[in-house]
C-alpha cells in the first residue's frame, strides 16, 4: 500500500530535518581545563575548495601538533571550522559567529581577496585578532590583521625580471577579474615597465568563464613575447587546457602568479603544464630539512589523502605557529596582548625557510622561491631568502598610526 | 474582510513579540542571521505574491532584490546620509520591474518564455555586476567592486542624522516591521477589486479579458508591487549581509522559487515559512563536516517534493484538518 | 584574411558547442516537456565519467565517445524511474525535484571526488591557418554537433521508434488506445536525453575544466537556447544555436568575454519579445 511508503519516506525526511538541527559543529579538542578556541574559515565546498581543503588540512595538523606539545599556556587548543562553501555571505556569517558567540582567541582564513576584505571589519569591529594566510596583492594596513602571505613585492618582483630576461620584452596580461586579478595586474605592468618592457592588453576574466576561444587568438593577434596569468579557480583551468590544444604552448611561453596554488599543475597532463615559471614562497619540491621532516610527519598523519602543500596551506601551518609563538611571548590570549608581542619581532625556522613578522606593517619578511612546473611538479630554479614587503612598507605604517584601517591600492595605469 | 483583518492583526502580534521579545534572548549573531533570513523572506513573500497568486512565474525575481540592493548603497555612499537612499533604493527595482513587465506582458509573453526572459534579465545584470571591478566603474563615488561586491555598505540610520547609524538589533526589528508590513499589504492588496482581477487572470486568462478586465495592466501592477518588495527585501540584506553580484545568481533566482515550493504555492506565509526553514538548513549544513551541504539539502528537496507536494503550509494545514476529524469524528 | 578565417570557426565552434549542450535537454523538453534542471550535472557526470575512465588507461575515443552516454543514460533511466515518473504533468514539481537533484549530484561527486581529478588534454593536437594556430579538436565539435543533430533527426523520422516517440508526444492518450505503453516510451526518451547530455559532457571534456559545479555554467545557456528555439525540437534548438553562438563569439571577439554572454541573453530576449512563441512558433512551424 502507497501508505507505507509515504509514512517511510516520511520518517527519513524527518529524521533528516531533526538531524540538522542538531547541533553539529565540528569539534577539534581533548576535554580538560577551558580550551583555547581557534577558528577556521575556509571554502571546504563549492568552487574555492581546491583552495580550502588543503588549508584545513595544515590548520588541523598544526593544531594537533600544538596540543600534542602540551598544548598553549597549559592549555589544550580547540579548532571550530567553518565551511562558507564558496558564498561570501556565509563568510561574513560565520565570521560574525566566531567573534561574538564563539569568542575565539583568533581567526585564520579568507581565501579570496573578497572573503578578507568581507570579514576583516567584522573581526575588527567585534575586536577579535585575525589572520589572513593567503598570498594576496598587498596593501592591506590594519592593526587587527596579520596578513601572512607573499605580495607582489615578494612573489611578481622575482618572477618578471626572470621573464622579461629570459623571454622578451613583449608582456600579455590574463588576470582574474576582481580585486585580487585587478590589482596583481597594475603590479605586473609596473613591474614591466621598471625592468624596461611594455605590457600589450591585459584581459580580465570573471571566475565562471571557460570559454578561451577568442581570447586565444585575440593574443597570437598581438604577437607578445609572452603570457602572464594571474587567472583563479577551476574554470580558469580551462584556459591552459585550450591554450596546450591549439599548440600555443610550444610558441609563446607562460608565467603565472597563481597557478600551482589551486594543485593546476597536478589537474594539467605534461603537455599542457611542462614550463611555465611561478614565484611562490613555498613549493612543496623545496628542499631542506625542516620541510622534510614536515611532510613525512604530515603524509604519515593524512595517508593517501594527503593534498599537495602549496604556499596556502604552507602558510596557514606558519601562521597558527606566529600566533602561537606571540601567545606564549605575550603569556595571555588576550588580543591587544598578543599583538602587542607579536609586533615585538617574531621570527620562526620553518620549512619554507625562514619568516620574520614585520612590525610596520604586520606582514612578514620571507623566502621566495622561483620554480617552473616540470612533469606535474615543480622545479625549483632560484631562491631569493629575506624578502621584505616593500609593496606594503611603502604605504603603510603601524607603528605611527595604529589605528589606520584601509588597503591600499597601487596607483598605476594600464 | 473580517477575516483579512484578523488575519493581519495576528501576523502584526507575532512580529511585534518577534520584534520586541527576540533581541533579549538572541545573542548578537543569531540576531544577525535572523536578520538575513527576514530580509530573505520578504523576497520570498514578494514571489509568493506575484507567483501564488498572479500566475507570474518570474525566474528572476533576485533582479529586483540586487537591483533594491545596489541602489541603494551606491546612493547611500554618494549622498552620504540613507535617508534618501531608501526611497531610490525602492523606486529604481520598481521602475525597472515596471519597464520589464511592459515588454514582457504587453507582448503576450507567458508562462515558460516569460520564466526565461526573467531568468536571463538576472543573468545579465548577474554578468554584468561581475565585471565592475575595474578603476572606471564607478557611479559617483561609490566603486562598483565587481565580484567582490561593495563590502562597504553603509547600515541605516536615524532619518537625516547620518552621524548616528542604527544598531544590528535595531535594524532587526526595522526587518521585522518592514515584513510585517508586506505582508499585511498584500493582504489588503488582494483583498481589493484589483487582487481579486488578478487572481481570477491566474485561475482563467482569457475568461477575464473577455469579461473586459485589462489582463496586461493588472499583471504589469502586480508585477511592480512585486519587485517594490524584491527592491525592499534588497535593502535590508545590503543592510545585514553587503551588496555583491551573487544577489542576482542564479542560485539564489533558484532558491526564491524553491523556498515558495516548498512553502507551499498560492499562500503568503508559506513561502516566508518555507524561507526562513530553508536558510536554517543550509546555514547548518556549512557546520557539518560529514556529508556535503548540497547533498543533504538536494536529497531534501526530493523528498520535501514527493512527501509534501503542495508545500509546507498547505500540507500542515491539510493534516491539521484531518486530525481535527478524526479528534471530533 | 587569416584572421577572418579563424574568427569564422570560432564562431562555428561556439556554435556547434551549444548545440551539444543543449540537445540533452532539448530532447526531454521538446519530447516530454519535463524541465530538467539537473541537465548540467548530467553533463557534469558524463565529463567525469570521461576523465576517470581516461584516468584508469581506457582508449581516449572510448573515453569520450562511448562510456559517457552508456554511464549518464543508465542514472538517467534510474532517475526517470524513482522521480521524474511520479511528477509527469507537474511542471512545477519536477522543477523542484530536478533542482534537488543537481544539488544533489554536486555535493555527492564533490564528496567522491573532491576537485583534484586530472583532466584529459584535447587529442588531434592544432593547425594552423596563415600564422595563426587553433586547436584541431574544435573542428571535431563541429562535426560532432553535426553528426549528433543528424542522429537524432534519424531516429525520430526514420525509426519507427521514433515515430512512436513523436507520436506519444504530439497525443498520449492517443498512443495508448493504439497499443503504446506511454510509460515506456516517456522512459526510453528521458534515458536518451540524458546519455545525450552525458555523450555532451564527454565531448567537452577536454576543453572545458571538469569540476563538479560546471553544470551551472551551461544550464542557463541549454535552457535559453532551447526555449528561445520554440515547439520545433530539433530545427529550434540548430536555429537558435545559431543565432546565439554566432553572435555570442563576434561579441566576444569585439569585447570582452563578459559582454559575449550578455549579448547572448539580451538577443534572447529580444528574439522571445518579438517571436513569443520561440523562433519555430513563426518559422518553420512544421519541422521536426
Amino acid at each position: 500500500m502507497s501508505l507505507t511508503r509515504r509514512d517511510a519516506l516520511r520518517t527519513a525526511l524527518l529524521a533528516a530535518g531533526s538531524t540538522l538541527a542538531a547541533p553539529a559543529i565540528m569539534r577539534h579538542a581533548a576535554l580538560g581545563a577551558a580550551p583555547i578556541k581557534v577558528a577556521g574559515i575556509h571554502d571546504a565546498s563549492g568552487g574555492l575548495d581546491i583552495y580550502g581543503k588543503p588549508m584545513v588540512a595544515t590548520l588541523e595538523f598544526a593544531i594537533d601538533e600544538l596540543n600534542a606539545g602540551g598544548g598553549l599556556l597549559g592549555r589544550q587548543i580547540e579548532l571550530i571550522n567553518y565551511d562558507p562553501q564558496s558564498n561570501i555571505q556565509l563568510y561574513t556569517q560565520y565570521a560574525t559567529q566566531a567573534a561574538t558567540k564563539d569568542h575565539v582567541a583568533v581567526v585564520h582564513g579568507g581565501i579570496t581577496s573578497a572573503s578578507r576584505e568581507a570579514i576583516r571589519p567584522i573581526l575588527r569591529r567585534f575586536r577579535t585578532l585575525y589572520f589572513y594566510n593567503t598570498q594576496y596583492e598587498g596593501g592591506v594596513c590594519d592593526q587587527n590583521c596579520f596578513c601572512t602571505g607573499s605580495t607582489p613585492a615578494q612573489n611578481v618582483q622575482k618572477l618578471i625580471p626572470y621573464a622579461l630576461k629570459t623571454w622578451g620584452k613583449k608582456v600579455y596580461i590574463l588576470a582574474a577579474d576582481y580585486n585580487y586579478g585587478q590589482i596583481t595586474a597594475k603590479w605586473i605592468t609596473k613591474y614591466t615597465r621598471d625592468g624596461g618592457g611594455e605590457v600589450l592588453a591585459a584581459d580580465f576574466f570573471p571566475l565562471d568563464v571557460t570559454n578561451f576561444g577568442p581570447t586565444i587568438t585575440k593574443i597570437q593577434a598581438a604577437k607578445p613575447d609572452m603570457v602572464i596569468s594571474a587567472l583563479v579557480g577551476g574554470a580558469h583551468i580551462s584556459f591552459y587546457r585550450q591554450w596546450a590544444a591549439a599548440g600555443m604552448k610550444k610558441q609563446i611561453p607562460m608565467g603565472s602568479t597563481t597557478l600551482g596554488v589551486g594543485n593546476e599543475h597536478i589537474l594539467l597532463s605534461k603537455e599542457e603544464g611542462d614550463g611555465i615559471v611561478c614565484a611562490f614562497s613555498y613549493f612543496q619540491e623545496v628542499d631542506n630539512p625542516l620541510n622534510k621532516a614536515f611532510l613525512e610527519k604530515f603524509h604519515a598523519k593524512m595517508g593517501a589523502n594527503a593534498p599537495y602543500i602549496s604556499e596556502l596551506p604552507m602558510r596557514t601551518y606558519i601562521g597558527v605557529n606566529l600566533w602561537a609563538e606571540g601567545v606564549r611571548r605575550a603569556k595571555s590570549i588576550d588580543r591587544m596582548k598578543v599583538i602587542k608581542a607579536l609586533e615585538g619581532g617574531i621570527s620562526l625556522d620553518t620549512p619554507a625557510g625562514k619568516t620574520t613578522l614585520d612590525p610596520q606593517t604586520n606582514h612578514t619578511t620571507l623566502d621566495v622561491y622561483l620554480a617552473q612546473v616540470e612533469n606535474q611538479a615543480f622545479k625549483v630554479l632560484d631562491t631569493f631568502p629575506d624578502q621584505p614587503p616593500l609593496d606594503t612598507q611603502s604605504v603603510c605604517n603601524l607603528i605611527k598610526n595604529p589605528n589606520i584601517d584601509k588597503q591600499f591600492v597601487v596607483d598605476v595605469k594600464i | 474582510m473580517r477575516r483579512a483583518a484578523l488575519e493581519i492583526a495576528a501576523v502584526v502580534l507575532v512580529a511585534a513579540l518577534a520584534a520586541l521579545g527576540l533581541p533579549q534572548v538572541l545573542e548578537l549573531f543569531a540576531l544577525i542571521n535572523a536578520t538575513v533570513f527576514v530580509s530573505m523572506a520578504v523576497l520570498a513573500l514578494s514571489l509568493g505574491l506575484i507567483w501564488g497568486y498572479g500566475g507570474i512565474l518570474c525566474f528572476g525575481q533576485t533582479a529586483f532584490f540586487g537591483l533594491g540592493g545596489y541602489a541603494y548603497a551606491v546612493a547611500a555612499i554618494n549622498f552620504g546620509d540613507t535617508t534618501l537612499a531608501v526611497p531610490l533604493a525602492l523606486a529604481v527595482p520598481t521602475v525597472v520591474a515596471a519597464a520589464l513587465g511592459y515588454l514582457m506582458f504587453y507582448g503576450r509573453i507567458s508562462d515558460v518564455y516569460m520564466g526565461v526572459i526573467t531568468l536571463t534579465t538576472t543573468l545579465i545584470l548577474f554578468k554584468f555586476a561581475n565585471s565592475t571591478a575595474g578603476d572606471e566603474w564607478n557611479i559617483g563615488s561609490a566603486p562598483l567592486g565587481g565580484f567582490n561586491g561593495i563590502p562597504g555598505t553603509p547600515p541605516l540610520n536615524w532619518p537625516f542624522d547620518p552621524a548616528s547609524q542604527l544598531a544590528p538589533e535595531q535594524i532587526f526589528v526595522v526587518a521585522v516591521v518592514c515584513l510585517a508590513l508586506c505582508y499585511a499589504a498584500a493582504r489588503l492588496i488582494l483583498r481589493t477589486r484589483f487582487g481579486r482581477v488578478a487572481v481570477a487572470i491566474r485561475e482563467n486568462e482569457l475568461r477575464a479579458e473577455l469579461l473586459g478586465y485589462d489582463v496586461r495592466l493588472h499583471k504589469l501592477a502586480l508585477f511592480a508591487v512585486g519587485g517594490l518588495m524584491a527592491g525592499l527585501a534588497g535593502v535590508l540584506f545590503a543592510n545585514c549581509v553587503f551588496v555583491s553580484p551573487t544577489m542576482f545568481s542564479l542560485s539564489y533566482a533558484g532558491q526564491v522559487i524553491i523556498w515558495v515550493l516548498v512553502g507551499g504555492l498560492g499562500t503568503l506565509l508559506g513561502p516566508v515559512i518555507g524561507c526562513i526553514l530553508i536558510q536554517f538548513l543550509t546555514t547548518r549544513a556549512g557546520s557539518f563536516s560529514a556529508v556535503d551541504p548540497n547533498l543533504l539539502l538536494g536529497v531534501v528537496f526530493m523528498l520535501a517534493v514527493v512527501v509534501v507536494p503542495k508545500g509546507l503550509l498547505p500540507s500542515a494545514r491539510t493534516a491539521l484538518v484531518r486530525l481535527a476529524k478524526r479528534g471530533g469524528a | 584574411m587569416d584572421y577572418a578565417v579563424i574568427v569564422a570557426l570560432q564562431i562555428l565552434a561556439g556554435v556547434a558547442t551549444l548545440v551539444i549542450v543543449s540537445l540533452g535537454l532539448a530532447v526531454v523538453f521538446g519530447m516530454m516537456r519535463v524541465i530538467n534542471l539537473a541537465h548540467g550535472e548530467f553533463l557534469m557526470l558524463g565529463g567525469y565519467a570521461a576523465i576517470l575512465a581516461h584516468g584508469h588507461g581506457l582508449n581516449l575515443w572510448l573515453s569520450i565517445l562511448v562510456l559517457p552516454p552508456i554511464v549518464v543514460g543508465i542514472v538517467g533511466a534510474v532517475v526517470e524511474r524513482l522521480l521524474i515518473r511520479r511528477l509527469y504533468g507537474r511542471m512545477i514539481d519536477t522543477m523542484l525535484a530536478t533542482w534537488g537533484l543537481s544539488l544533489a549530484f554536486i555535493g555527492g561527486v564533490t564528496m567522491l571526488f573532491g576537485n583534484s581529478v586530472t583532466g584529459i588534454s584535447a587529442p588531434l593536437g592544432s593547425f594552423a591557418i596563415g600564422r595563426y594556430h587553433t586547436a584541431s579538436y574544435d573542428l571535431f565539435l563541429m562535426g560532432a554537433a553535426a553528426v549528433l543533430s543528424l542522429l537524432v533527426w534519424a531516429v525520430l523520422k526514420l525509426t519507427p521508434a521514433g515515430l512512436l516517440a513523436r507520436g506519444t508526444m504530439q497525443n498520449a492518450e492517443m498512443a495508448a488506445s493504439l497499443g503504446v505503453a506511454p510509460d515506456r516510451v516517456y522512459a526510453v526518451t528521458f534515458s536518451a536525453g540524458a546519455a545525450l547530455s552525458g555523450l555532451a559532457g564527454g565531448l567537452i571534456a577536454p576543453v572545458s575544466g571538469v569540476l563538479p559545479t560546471m553544470g551551472t555554467a551551461y544550464i542557463a545557456k541549454a535552457f535559453i537556447t532551447v526555449i528561445t528555439g520554440g515547439a520545433a525540437m530539433l530545427t529550434g534548438t540548430l536555429a537558435a544555436s545559431a543565432l546565439l553562438g554566432s553572435v555570442s563569439t563576434v561579441f566576444t571577439f569585439l569585447t570582452t568575454p563578459v559582454f559575449g554572454e550578455v549579448a547572448l541573453l539580451v538577443v534572447a530576449i529580444v528574439l522571445l519579445r518579438l517571436l513569443p512563441r520561440g523562433i519555430t512558433g513563426r518559422f518553420l512551424r512544421r519541422a521536426l
